[in-house]
């Protein structure tokens, strides 16, 4: 033979050998993707650190000792749900991707979530928002881990419309994802007895806001909700100051804001918002001790956001359902009918469950932004102002859109 | 009718960056024939290097001093760079600098976001500028006024150097025949060399202002250069005063967008583009070549 054919030989070989040890029930390769904004405005809050997150988790998850292989890949969607489903496609078909994680984005995460189902992999989501995902859109492959826009809406603008804010004002991201929890939190308003009077969508990823924010001014609506993120936040609430809106008696409420946002605005300009969040690093001993060795390993020494949180959270569940399947069927639909009959235990949000509709439950925190002079060093932030039960954060399944739920 | 003077102010003020960093592009692409995507990156150093003057641990620079330092530091460094890589590309084909500075753009902004992340860091607005004046329309932010007035300033005081002065003359004629202006004694490459340094300095300058209105983050200039490209194109590739103009009306034009129908005010200026190209490719005041 010469060694071109000994090549090909060798390659059918592999090939042959390759799709046999897929069709073994006892297969131990398990490959996780972290689809993330890697270098635009939500980076900071998924990005590298999901990444890192991931890592850790396969680390602590002691399955290489046991015999199994993991294998970790991530990439950029650039928030194109285009790029999204074309790399979410390239990774089922050609790297034999098990599990989506991150997937921040909520235009990106409902597109992959087409994909992901189409395929039979998973999709873990715990960066996007829309609620959409365990209501219309929800799939027997897709688990949504951290929050979304229904929850968010539930306990900040329920907060808020209590404590006298009954008149609103939207500014938007105009995307599905400010779409969404403006239409969540304007419901909740309503509910709550307030009204609201307008609202202004703006493109994602807006450097001035002055505009926007002249109008919200104009309105005179006692509560201006943000339902935007990452640097549209931090951009908007910055520019608000300038423009003399908290001091002309109107109140900020930040809908969606990560610890990466508070730390980015300094406690100077973000102190005293009100908004809600299903992890904080200082919470109790477990998340500390995360936390902190999270920290060590990031470039720039941050704390871990709760997307991040939710990345280890999600997979340390994923692997011990593995781990009680005996081996990767390779099969998304029943890996995660099997994830959603075991109770979900970790350090970093505690007990809790996952809910036919895929939603995952666990409680929510309603924070308060420490004064400057209440914080005692670097990312001491947040004060713990008010908890929802788990059971209570989230929509009820009686109100669900989701065929996954039987009524 | 007050929403709309509001709406007018306000787009004045982004007209101020966009007149400013599409000057600096004028500069340079009129005297060097460079077209500098490095530019949103150069602006992006100018505001970080404002950042590091204030919050390092050896001396705490301000905001007053930072407006003149951080022009040179950002500006010497765009002298090493047309010394050592941009200068070798003279006569080449502009896609040449173009690939070049964009390369660079790319790098720089690689840079610094793998160590300071894509939320940014905190800038303060100087004291002696906080606070604002109700001009019975609006809530007019100081800082805001100072802006538009400070670059005002700045882009009629560089019109002037270019246009009115013995070196501005010197300038264009080094451009239109280096040859001859040699012949008289004049040494060209270093000329070229601190106009480059000038347009740098320019877009640092815009990026010390913007500082304390948008977060300093390693992508703020990556986010506006296409427009400021797109600025410069409707006023017309190396006119000065052009691109002043159109900086400031397109700033108006994308302010009264955000009024009307918010949706399209990012793209209302790339549609403007298309229109003038259309009907009168060399932009607004350019001349043919």
């Amino acid at each position: 033979m010469n060694t071109r054919s000994i090549a090909s030989f060798l390659l059918g070989t592999a090939l042959a050998l390759a799709s046999t040890s897929g069709a073994m029930a006892q297969d131990k390769t398990i490959k996780v993707g972290v689809l993330t904004d890697n270098s635009g405005l939500y980076a900071d809050l998924g990005g590298p650190g999901s990444t890192l997150a991931a890592q850790m988790a396969i680390e602590d998850s002691g399955l290489a000792a046991k015999g199994w292989k993991v294998d970790l890949i991530s990439a950029d969607h650039q928030n194109k749900p285009d790029i999204g489903t074309a790399i979410a496609r390239q990774w089922i078909d050609v790297e034999k991707i098990d599990v989506f994680m991150d997937v921040l984005n909520s235009g990106v995460a409902l597109a992959v979530n087409n994909v992901v189902r189409e395929k039979n992999a998973i999709l873990i989501d715990t960066g996007a928002a829309t609620s959409d995902l365990t209501n219309a859109q929800c799939s027997p492959n897709t688990i949504h881990w951290v929050y979304d826009t229904y929850m968010l809406a539930n306990s900040t603008g329920q907060a808020l419309v209590k404590a006298g804010g009954d008149t609103w004002y939207f500014l938007t991201a105009d995307y599905a994802f400010g779409h969404a929890l403006e239409r969540d939190t304007a419901a909740v308003v309503v509910k709550s007895g307030g009204k609201v009077i307008g609202s202004v969508k703006h493109p994602l990823n807006t450097a001035d806001f002055s505009s926007f924010l002249l109008q919200a001014q104009a309105s005179k609506a006692k509560i201006i909700g943000m339902a935007n993120a990452g640097g549209d936040t931090t951009n908007t609430i910055k520019q608000a100051a300038e423009f003399g809106i908290v001091a002309g008696g109107q109140k900020l409420a930040g809908l969606l804001l990560f610890i990466t946002d508070v730390h980015a605005l300094g406690l100077k300009v973000a102190q005293g918002l009100n908004f809600t969040e299903t992890f904080y690093w200082d919470l109790n001993d477990g998340t500390r001790a995360f936390s902190k060795r999270f920290s060590e390993r990031m470039k720039n020494k941050a704390m871990p956001s709760m997307v991040q949180a939710g990345v280890y959270s999600g997979l340390i569940h994923y692997f011990k359902t593995l781990e009680a399947l005996g081996g990767n069927p390779h099969d998304g639909a029943k890996v995660v009918a099997k994830m959603k009959e075991m109770p979900t235990d970790d350090p970093l949000f505690g007990q809790g469950t996952i809910r036919a509709d895929g939603r995952k439950l666990h409680p929510a925190y309603l924070f308060e932004v420490k004064k400057p002079e209440e914080s005692k060093g670097p990312w001491d932030y947040y004060k713990l102002i008010g908890t929802t039960p788990a059971d209570q954060a989230f929509r009820p399944l009686s109100d669900s859109a989701c065929p996954l739920v039987k009524k | 009718m007050q929403a709309l003077y509001a709406q007018l102010l306000v787009g004045l003020i982004n007209g101020s960056f966009y007149a400013l960093l599409s000057l600096g592009l004028a500069v340079i692409f009129g005297m060097l024939n460079i077209i500098n995507f490095a530019h949103g990156a150069l602006y992006m150093m100018g505001a970080f290097v404002a950042y590091f003057l204030l919050n390092n641990d050896y001396l705490s620079i301000g905001y007053w001093p930072a407006l003149i330092v951080a022009p040179i530091v950002v500006g010497i460094f765009g002298m090493i760079l047309e010394r050592t890589m941009l200068q070798w590309l003279t006569g080449l084909d502009h896609l040449y600098g173009l690939l070049l500075t964009f390369g660079i753009a790319l790098i720089v902004q690689g840079v610094f976001q793998n160590y300071f992340g894509s939320s940014g860091l905190p800038y303060a607005i100087p004291d002696q500028l906080k606070g604002g004046m109700n001009l019975g329309f609006m809530f007019l932010p100081v800082y805001r006024g100072w802006v538009v007035v400070f670059s005002l300033i700045v882009c009629i005081a560089t019109w002037f150097l270019i246009e009115k002065t013995r070196l501005g003359a010197y300038l264009r004629a080094a451009t239109e025949n280096p040859t001859l202006v040699r012949a008289f004694g004049i040494n060209v490459p270093r000329m070229i060399t601190l106009t480059y340094g000038l347009g740098v300095g320019l877009a640092a300058l815009a990026g010390v202002l913007s500082a304390p209105i948008n977060q300093v983050r390693p992508l703020m200039g990556a986010d506006l250069i296409i427009v400021v490209f797109a600025v410069v194109v409707i006023g017309g590739m190396g006119s000065i005063m052009g691109s002043i103009i159109t900086g400031f009306a397109l700033g108006v034009i994308e302010g009264l967008t955000k009024y009307f129908y918010p949706e399209a005010s990012n793209t209302v200026v790339f549609v403007l583009m298309v229109l003038v190209l259309l009907v009168k490719p060399t932009g607004l005041t350019g001349r043919a070549a």
